[in-house]
Formats: structure tokens, C-alpha cells, sequence
């Protein structure tokens, strides 16, 4: 199970938990849940080392949080993006976008030049 | 901005931590209920539900813990619940605190006295401005080259001569002998501590023909004139001259390392001065931005100006003095105040480091037992949750702590041991006033107090790191055994400390050895604790006529002689090891001068007849002076036993053989060889001595020789009592009321002085050595009573199976054995190398003398087995039932 896990690049565990904040506020399982559904099941979080994420955000204030009742009538705490959480969660994704594309321009290179010999 | 908003949530945070750890449980239970109903709806059993849902969450503590680091204000929080901690663990060990803490405190506190007396001697700048611009001179000078250096000089802000002396100080109180200090214009300038109150001396002071001056030191104001500051322009009358006092220098002031009471310009006459008679010493201050090289190319370039410049004394030339290589060399003042003290004081540095370091060793090995003992203690908290960083961190400052707590007691060990060594005052330690504990020595100590924190803190820590805290929670019960690993760092720290603590028994068994060896040196004197002496100065405003002086001085003699259980008395220009020394250049007869290179110089002295009788120097040839000799002016002279080895092979050859000490003066004839005195201490070789008549004809161009001051020796059972003393003071005044009687002192004190550097460092490597020994022991002692302890139940069954308890006893004390024979090993090897570096301070015997390696080695190894057997022997007579229910 642990290798199936992809492991998250330090800080980008962060950057997913505000993206699945980006729609609608969640509570917390709900946030692992929206992360493995839309990763089709390949970034399974440790869910434990969401919660210091959590606080580690709210304490940046790029997040804030409150109570609420679920459709379920259980008291859930429910995390949602303050406005600076959401410049922050845009700047974060251009600087990712740029990243990764540089990652597989790297990679796209080297398999050209594989070709090529 | 973020942060201050951050630093503002943590600090919120601290109020709500409650709520926010409720809130903390709540969530994650709805999470784990969350995925549990997930799971239910997948299918699974509401158990099998449950352990799914918990295991794909991670250990609920670890992550409550982690989520606790981020809303908690991190660090300042935790330091102090760590110190806390930290604290209270040590509190409740409080029997390991105090041997924990006494122990360091002992290497702390030692290590910290020995710097600070480092730090007083060698680190502090000199007690004057800007002190690294002062110069001093290796060599003393004369005063002629002190007008040229003054004159033609290019580097010196200041130069200036100085010398000591004693004078007599009549009309205060009763007449007393004070002691001087003789400086030119430029000597107190150079120095640059401004008087009290009154003035320096100027160039007028100082030049012939002014009125005449005095300075006062604060000590003598304060005594004599009780810091009457109307004291300006009153006169003292020095060696019966009144003289006008201008000054008095600040209560911080001291000249270099002499303790003066009255300071006097030397007011040289430039027209009678000629080249040689080197006896001043020299410092300057240097112009700024002049380094010592300059300094030196200029005194050297200065020389054919100076040898130009000045005459040459009656039949020497000056090629004679270029010959001679009369080239001083400057070198900073510190080394002139320092001397070569340093040596010794970096050697007991190192030697209490190692018994800091032995300390150390001690309380690490008390550390690794107390770590065992909470090995379970820790592994429970870690399966708690407790991070491992956490863990650490709380056994770091618990060290820390343990440091500091040894620090401070170190310290109020520090400030005693200062105390005594100030009482003390050995003689052989410069700048004892500057020893202080200062915010330099403070922080040495709060260093060496957190090194040694978390040096004894490191090696539990280390052993530990590794461990797998399952097996630790598996392994801690009754059956287990010691592992070996952690013996065996418990063994390597005993073994270090056995290592370390023989180095330093060596070294004080050589010291031991060298002292010894220095005692039974014959010092060329005989009783010396009944041989008083007394200085007595006759000025010339007193009695003019030199003849009248010696007059004096005979009829002095006389008188004291006659004291009831005085059995000899006799005087001379110096007693043996006296610090006033005379030397100049000697020609023998039938030996033209042409034929060496450099005149040869030979240690001059002017004694009475009889003088080598009161102090007990035997007449190895010939005969002593007779009174006669003296008053007729016969051309007669003594010399030393080596002196006439080296020139005539035999002692009795020597007699009849003539000497002078001037080319152009009379030939005296050698009537009597004596037996060598150490006049330079008894670590150092005999000088060659010419003994000339305390009255003489045509001597060094004075028509008439006589020494104003002389040393009184005086032989009586009666030494150092206040009754004698006053009976010498009553001869004296007999003879003339205003004569001052001073330095009163016995030659076993002079000779007792020129021990005390050995013996000083005796005192200390001893102490040092014994609580080396002392920590060692101990050492060897816990490890074996632990190791008994460990085993009392194997010892038990033993026992009831039949085991001789003897047996078991000599199974315990082989082991500490084995330790104590391999540390004596590895401390042979490093012993070695270490008493190559004292050889200096040794004397008559070698760094490598095998008997101390010998006899040390088999103290130490005889001491272990006794540490050994204590522990072992109290196992073994343990009943077995009792040792079987223990734990």
C-alpha cells in the first residue's frame, strides 16, 4: 500500500488541500476523500498528516474554519478559503504549471534523445 | 506581515490550546467514524470497518502530536515544558544530582580557577593605556646608551630606565628602610598612568644639580602621610637628603611587578658617564604604527652613533664593546612583567583539563546506568507519542542543566580557591592582584559548564539512539541480561579515566622527584634556618668618608657578634641567592686580553671576614680574609671552587694566582678557594664567583671600595625571633640612631623562595593528580557495583548451587582488574608524549624515569583492585534467598 502512494513533494500537500478547498468549504475526511477521487486513487493520503496541514494553513491564514451540522446531524469542522488563500492557491498553481512543464520538457528530451541513438 | 499575523495566532493559540485540543479529538473522531461508515457501505464488519479506517488514518497520537507542533507557539513553549521536565527529573534523582553535580563541579570549578589565573597572567592586557605600544628591553642597559636612545631615536614616544633599590627614609617616624624605584625622564611618561595628585618628574627633575624629588606610591601616602593630600611640597628625608615630594601615583599603579614605596629620579650626570656598566632595565612606548622590527633596526642603527658618542672607561676600547655584541633587543613589556611563568601555567591548564575530562567521564558513566534504568520509561512515552527529537531534547537540557548547576558550584569553588591563592602569594606568580574573576572568566564558565553539559549528555544519547523501542518495552524485564555493547561503553569511559588520571600521577610523581632531587642539592650554605640576615644602608649624607662607613659596618659586626646567642656574624654585598648581583669582566694574570675575543665576565660580591663561616660555606683551599687583610689594604681575593677548576684544573693550584678586574688596576692574589654556592637557585648551575674584601684600594677606578649597603648574616639559635630582632636593632642604633635595619629576613626563607616555583607546581599537579585518582577510583568502583548489582540474582544462584563466594569475589575483581591494567597501559603510551612538554620544569631526573612509571603504575593498579573488591565483597556475602527475591 505504501508504494502504491504516491509520495507528495514537500509543500504540495498544501497546495492540494487549498485546490480541494477552491469549490466549496469541507470538512476534513471529506478533503481526503475529493483528493484520492480526483487523483483517480493514486494520491492516498496518510490521512493523519492532513490535520497538521490543516492547522498549518489556518494559522497563515489562507484558510479559515468553523463548525457546522453535516446532512447527517453530526457536528463536523468545515475549512474554507479566505481571499488571500485563494491568491495564494493561483500564484501557487502558475508556479506549479511552470514547474511541471519544465519537469517534462526535461523528460521529453531525454526520450528524444534516446530515440535518436 | 505574515508573521507578525502568525506569531499572533500562536500566541492566541496559547489561551485556546484547551479548546483547540477538544476540538483537535472531535475532528479526527469524526474523520475515523467518517471513513468507518465508508468502509461499512464497501462491505466490511463494523470491526474490520473500524481497524481499516484507523489504520488508513496513521497513529492518532503521533498525529495529535504533530497537529499540536503547528497551534502550538512553538519552541519558547516547549523549551520551557522541556526544561520543566527537564528539572523535575533531576529533582527526582536527587542522589544522582548532587554526586552528578559535585562531580562536575569539581572539574568546572578547577578548570575555571586555573583559567582565570591564566586569564590574569597571560589574556589581560597591561594595567596601562594602550599597553601593546610598551616595549621592554631583554637585557639591562647602561646610561649611556639610554642618553643616545633618548636623543637620536626615531621610534620611541617614550624611553625611559628604571632600577630597584632600598633607601633609608628618617625624620617621619622611626628610621625605616623603604623600597625605591629609580627612573629616568621618560620612564613613567612611557608607562602613561597619570599621579594622583602632583606631577610627573620632568627633564629638570631628572637632570644633575636640580633640587631633588620623591614620588610616593598611594600604599606608602596612605601609611605615612594617611592620604593627606597637603602632602605636595612637604620633604622627606631619603638616605638623609631632604627631597621634595611632587606626586603620588594612583592606588591601581603598580610598576611593572615591583611593590615600591618611594619613586626617585636617577638624575645621571652625563659628563662622568663612559660606555658599559649595564645595569638598568629599559622600556619605551612606541610611536603608533611603529612595529618591534622597526623598534629593533632602530636601536641597531643607534649603536656606532652610541659607541661614537661616549668614552670608553679606563683601558677598554670600543671595539671591545662592539666585540661584545652588546645588542639589546627589544621585546614586548608583558614578557618582561609575564617572565616565563607561561610554560607552567599552560602546563596546569592542560593538567586540570583532564581532570574536567575525567570528571566528565565519571558522570557519563553514572548517565548511561540512569539511562538503562529508563530505557522502559522512555520507550513507553514513545509509543505515547512522544517524538523522538522531543525525547532528545528533554535529555539535553536535563544535561544542561546538570552543567549549570555544576558551573555555579564550580564557581563558589573558583572563588575559593582564588581566595587562598591570593592569601598564599606565591612569589613565582606575576600580576597576582590582576587575578579576578572577571565577565572573560564568567563566560569561560558557562562554556565549559554547557560543553561538559552535553559532552556527559552525548554519549547515553548516542548509545540510545538506535534502539528499537519494542524491544526495549519487550526486554526490560527481570530476565534480561546486560547487553554487551552498553558494557562496553561504560568500560571505555573507565578505561579513559584510569588512562588519564595515571598521566597525571606521573606527572606529580616526577614533580615529586624533581623537588626531592632539588632538596638534597648541596646549595653551598649550611643550616640556613639559623642565619638571620638584615640589610643595612649607610647614605652618604650620613657618614661621607668611605673608610668611616666601613668602620661603621665593622663596628656593627662587633656589636651584633656580641648578642647573647649570636655565634658568628660577618657581612657581605649579598648573601647567597640575594638578588643583588654585580658582575664585570675579570683579567688573570699571564693571560693578555688581546688573546680573547670577549673579556670574560664573572659574578662579583664584597664580603667581611668570616662571612663564609657564619653561612657555612666551607674553605675548600687556602685561607679565609683576615681582619687584617681588610684594614691594611692587602691585595688579596677569594674565589669559587668552579671558578678555579676551569682556570687552573685544581683548587689548591689556583692559590697564589693573581686577578683584576681592570686593565689598568692593581693584581690582587687568590688567597683562598671556597666551595660553590647556587646563587642563581638550586635548579640552576653555580655561577663563578670572585669574593674581593669588603675595603679595598683602587677598585674599578675608585681610589677607595666600599659598599654602602651590605647584608648582615649573623648565626644564632635565636633566628627569627622577635627577641633577637630587637637586640640586632639596638646594636645597630648603638652605633649610629639613624640607620634603619631592613629586609630582615633568614637565608631558609631566600632559600625556601628559590623552591617555590617547584614547589608551586608541585602543590598543584599533586591536588590535580589526587582528584584525578580520587574520580578514577570511583569510576571503577560504580562499574563494578553496578555490574554486581546487575548480576545479584546470577550471583544468588551461584551461590546456591555451591559457588565459593571467593571465587565469585576474585570473578569481579579480575574484571575491574582487566580495566584498570588496560587503562594503566594506554596511559604508559600517553604519559610518554605528555612529559616530554614539562621537561623543562624537571630537575635531575628524566621525563621517561622509569621508577615513577613503575611505582605509579602499581599504586593505581593496587587502588583499583581495593575498588574493586569493595563492591564484590559485599555482593558475594549477600544470603542467596535475598539476592533471589531482589527486583
Amino acid at each position: 500500500m505504501a508504494k502504491e502512494r504516491g509520495d507528495l513533494l514537500q509543500g504540495t500537500l498544501d497546495m492540494l488541500v487549498l485546490k480541494a478547498l477552491q469549490l466549496e468549504p469541507m470538512h476534513g475526511w471529506g478533503i481526503t476523500e475529493r483528493i484520492e477521487q480526483w487523483s483517480e486513487s493514486v494520491l492516498q493520503l496518510g490521512q493523519g498528516t492532513l490535520y497538521p496541514a490543516l492547522y498549518r494553513l489556518e494559522r497563515q491564514a489562507l484558510i479559515r474554519s468553523e463548525w457546522r451540522v453535516t446532512e447527517n446531524n453530526r457536528r463536523a469542522r468545515y475549512y474554507s478559503l479566505t481571499p488571500e488563500g485563494r491568491r495564494h492557491l493561483s500564484d501557487e498553481l502558475v508556479q506549479w504549471r511552470r514547474m511541471s512543464r519544465a519537469v517534462n520538457l526535461v523528460l521529453e528530451a531525454t526520450l528524444n534523445r534516446g530515440g535518436a541513438s | 506581515m505574515r508573521w507578525i499575523k502568525e506569531c499572533w495566532q500562536r500566541i492566541r493559540s496559547l489561551g485556546r490550546a484547551s479548546t483547540l485540543e477538544s476540538g483537535l479529538d472531535e475532528e479526527i473522531r469524526f474523520h475515523i467514524d467518517q471513513q468507518t461508515e465508508k468502509n461499512l457501505r464497501a462491505g466490511m464488519s463494523l470491526n474490520e470497518a473500524r481497524r481499516q479506517a484507523l489504520i488508513k488514518f496513521g497513529g492518532l497520537e503521533p498525529v495529535k502530536e504533530s497537529t499540536r507542533d503547528e497551534f502550538r507557539p512553538a519552541l519558547l513553549e516547549d523549551w520551557l515544558r522541556d526544561l520543566r521536565y527537564g528539572a523535575r527529573s533531576l529533582r527526582r534523582a536527587a542522589r544522582f544530582t548532587v554526586v552528578a553535580s559535585l562531580t562536575l563541579a569539581l572539574g568546572i570549578g578547577g578548570s575555571t580557577a586555573v583559567f582565570c589565573v591564566v586569564n590574569g597572567v597571560l589574556f589581560k592586557p597591561l594595567p596601562y593605556p594602550e599597553s601593546e605600544a610598551l616595549v621592554g628591553c631583554e637585557v639591562t642597559i647602561s646610561a649611556t646608551q639610554f642618553f643616545t636612545y633618548r636623543d637620536e631615536n626615531r621610534t620611541f614616544e617614550a624611553f625611559g630606565l628604571w632600577s630597584r633599590g632600598t633607601a633609608s627614609v628618617t625624620r617621619l617616624a622611626e628610621p625605616e628602610q623603604v623600597q625605591t624605584l629609580r627612573v629616568t625622564y621618560g620612564t613613567l611618561q612611557a608607562l602613561g598612568v597619570q599621579p594622583l595628585i602632583g606631577r610627573w618628574f620632568s627633564q629638570k627633575d631628572d637632570t644633575a644639580g636640580s633640587p631633588e624629588s620623591v614620588m610616593l606610591t598611594h600604599r606608602y601616602w596612605q601609611q605615612r602621610f594617611g592620604g593627606d593630600s597637603s602632602v605636595i611640597g612637604r620633604t622627606v628625608t631619603v638616605d638623609s637628603r631632604p627631597r621634595t615630594v611632587i606626586g603620588v601615583m594612583p592606588a591601581g599603579f603598580r610598576f611593572l611587578n615591583e611593590t615600591a614605596d618611594l619613586i626617585l629620579p636617577f638624575q645621571f650626570d652625563r659628563r662622568g658617564l663612559v660606555l658599559g656598566s649595564f645595569n638598568y632595565f629599559a622600556l619605551g612606548r612606541l610611536k603608533p604604527g611603529v612595529t618591534l622590527t622597526h623598534a629593533n633596526a632602530d636601536v641597531a642603527r643607534m649603536l656606532p652613533i652610541w659607541l661614537d658618542a661616549w668614552p670608553s672607561p679606563p683601558g677598554f676600547d670600543a671595539p671591545t664593546f662592539e666585540r661584545s655584541r652588546i645588542l639589546p633587543t627589544l621585546r614586548p613589556l608583558k614578557k618582561d612583567v609575564v617572565g616565563d611563568v607561561s610554560n607552567v601555567l599552560w602546563l596546569l591548564m592542560g593538567t586540570i583539563g583532564i581532570v574536567l575530562l575525567i570528571a566528565c567521564a565519571n558522570v557519563a558513566n553514572l548517565l548511561l546506568v540512569r539511562a538503562e534504568g529508563r530505557q522502559q520509561e522512555l520507550a513507553v512515552r514513545t509509543a505515547l507519542g512522544a517524538g523522538r527529537r522531543r525525547i532528545a531534547r528533554e535529555s539535553l537540557f536535563e544535561n544542561l542543566l546538570l552543567g549549570l548547576l555544576g558551573g555555579v558550584l564550580g564557581l563558589g569553588l573558583t572563588f575559593a580557591a582564588l581566595r587562598l591563592l591570593v592569601t598564599l602569594g606565591p612569589e613565582s606568580l606575576p600580576r597576582l592582584s590582576e587575578i579576578t574573576i572577571d565577565p572573560v572568566v564568567l563566560s569561560f564558565a558557562l562554556v565549559v559548564s554547557l560543553v561538559s553539559g552535553v559532552l556527559v549528555g552525548l554519549i547515553p544519547v548516542v548509545k540510545h539512539a538506535g534502539s528499537n523501542t519494542a524491544q526495549a518495552l519487550h526486554g526490560g524485564g527481570r530476565t534480561s541480561s546486560e547487553s554487551r555493547e552498553r558494557h562496553r561503553a561504560r568500560n571505555t569511559l573507565v578505561v579513559v579515566q584510569v588512562a588519564l588520571a595515571l598521566v597525571l600521577l606521573v606527572g606529580s610523581g616526577l614533580m615529586i622527584r624533581t623537588f626531592l632531587a632539588l632538596r638534597s642539592v648541596q646549595p653551598g650554605f649550611a643550616n640556613p634556618d639559623q642565619v638571620q640576615l638584615v640589610r643595612i644602608t649607610i647614605p652618604k649624607t650620613l657618614v661621607g668618608d668611605l673608610e668611616r662607613v666601613f668602620r661603621v659596618q665593622s663596628d656593627i659586626r662587633d656589636r651584633m657578634a656580641a648578642i647573647p646567642g649570636v655565634a658568628m656574624a660577618s657581612f657581605t654585598s649579598a648573601a647567597p641567592m640575594e638578588p643583588f648581583v654585580n658582575a664585570n669582566v675579570l683579567f688573570t694574570e699571564n693571560q693578555t686580553r688581546v688573546e680573547e675575543n670577549v673579556p670574560v665576565v664573572r659574578r662579583f660580591k664584597f664580603v667581611s671576614p668570616g662571612f663564609f663561616q657564619t653561612v657555612g660555606t666551607p674553605l675548600v683551599a687556602g685561607r679565609d680574609f683576615t681582619w687584617t687583610d681588610l684594614f691594611q689594604r692587602r691585595p688579596v681575593v677569594l674565589i669559587s671552587e668552579k671558578m678555579a677548576r676551569e682556570m687552573w684544573w685544581d683548587p689548591g693550584a689556583a692559590l697564589g694566582k693573581r686577578i683584576r678586574e681592570n686593565p689598568a688596576g692593581p693584581w690582587r692574589e687568590i688567597v683562598g678557594v671556597v666551595a660553590d654556592v647556587l646563587d642563581d637557585g638550586v635548579h640552576a648551575p653555580a655561577p663563578m664567583m670572585v669574593y674581593w674584601p669588603a675595603l679595598m684600594e683602587t677598585f674599578e677606578g675608585d681610589p677607595i671600595r666600599v659598599r654602602r649597603s651590605m647584608t648582615f648574616a649573623i648565626r644564632s639559635s635565636r633566628t627569627g625571633s622577635e627577641g633577637l630582632l630587637k637586640d640586632i636593632q639596638h646594636a645597630v642604633w648603638a652605633v649610629n640612631p639613624s640607620l634603619p635595619v631592613g629586609q630582615v629576613q633568614t637565608l631558609r626563607a631566600i632559600y625556601e623562595k628559590s623552591l617555590a616555583p617547584t614547589s608551586f607546581i608541585l602543590v598543584m599537579l599533586a591536588i590535580a593528580a589526587a582528584m584525578a585518582l580520587l574520580l578514577g577510583l570511583v569510576g571503577i568502583y560504580g562499574v563494578i557495583a553496578y555490574t554486581v548489582t546487575q548480576r545479584i540474582r546470577e550471583i544468588g544462584i551461584r551461590v546456591a548451587l555451591g559457588a565459593q563466594p571467593v571465587e565469585l569475589e576474585r570473578m569481579f575483581i579480575r574484571q575491574g582488574m582487566v580495566l584498570a591494567v588496560i587503562g594503566v597501559g594506554c596511559g604508559l603510551a600517553a604519559a610518554v608524549g605528555a612529559t616530554g612538554l614539562m621537561s623543562s620544569l624537571l630537575f635531575g631526573i628524566s621525563p621517561l624515569d622509569p621508577m615513577t612509571y613503575l611505582v605509579v603504575s602499581l599504586v593505581l593498579i593496587m587502588a583499583a583492585a581495593i575498588a574493586s573488591y569493595v563492591p564484590a565483597h559485599r555482593a558475594t556475602t549477600v544470603h542467596p534467598v535475598e539476592a533471589l527475591r531482589t527486583e
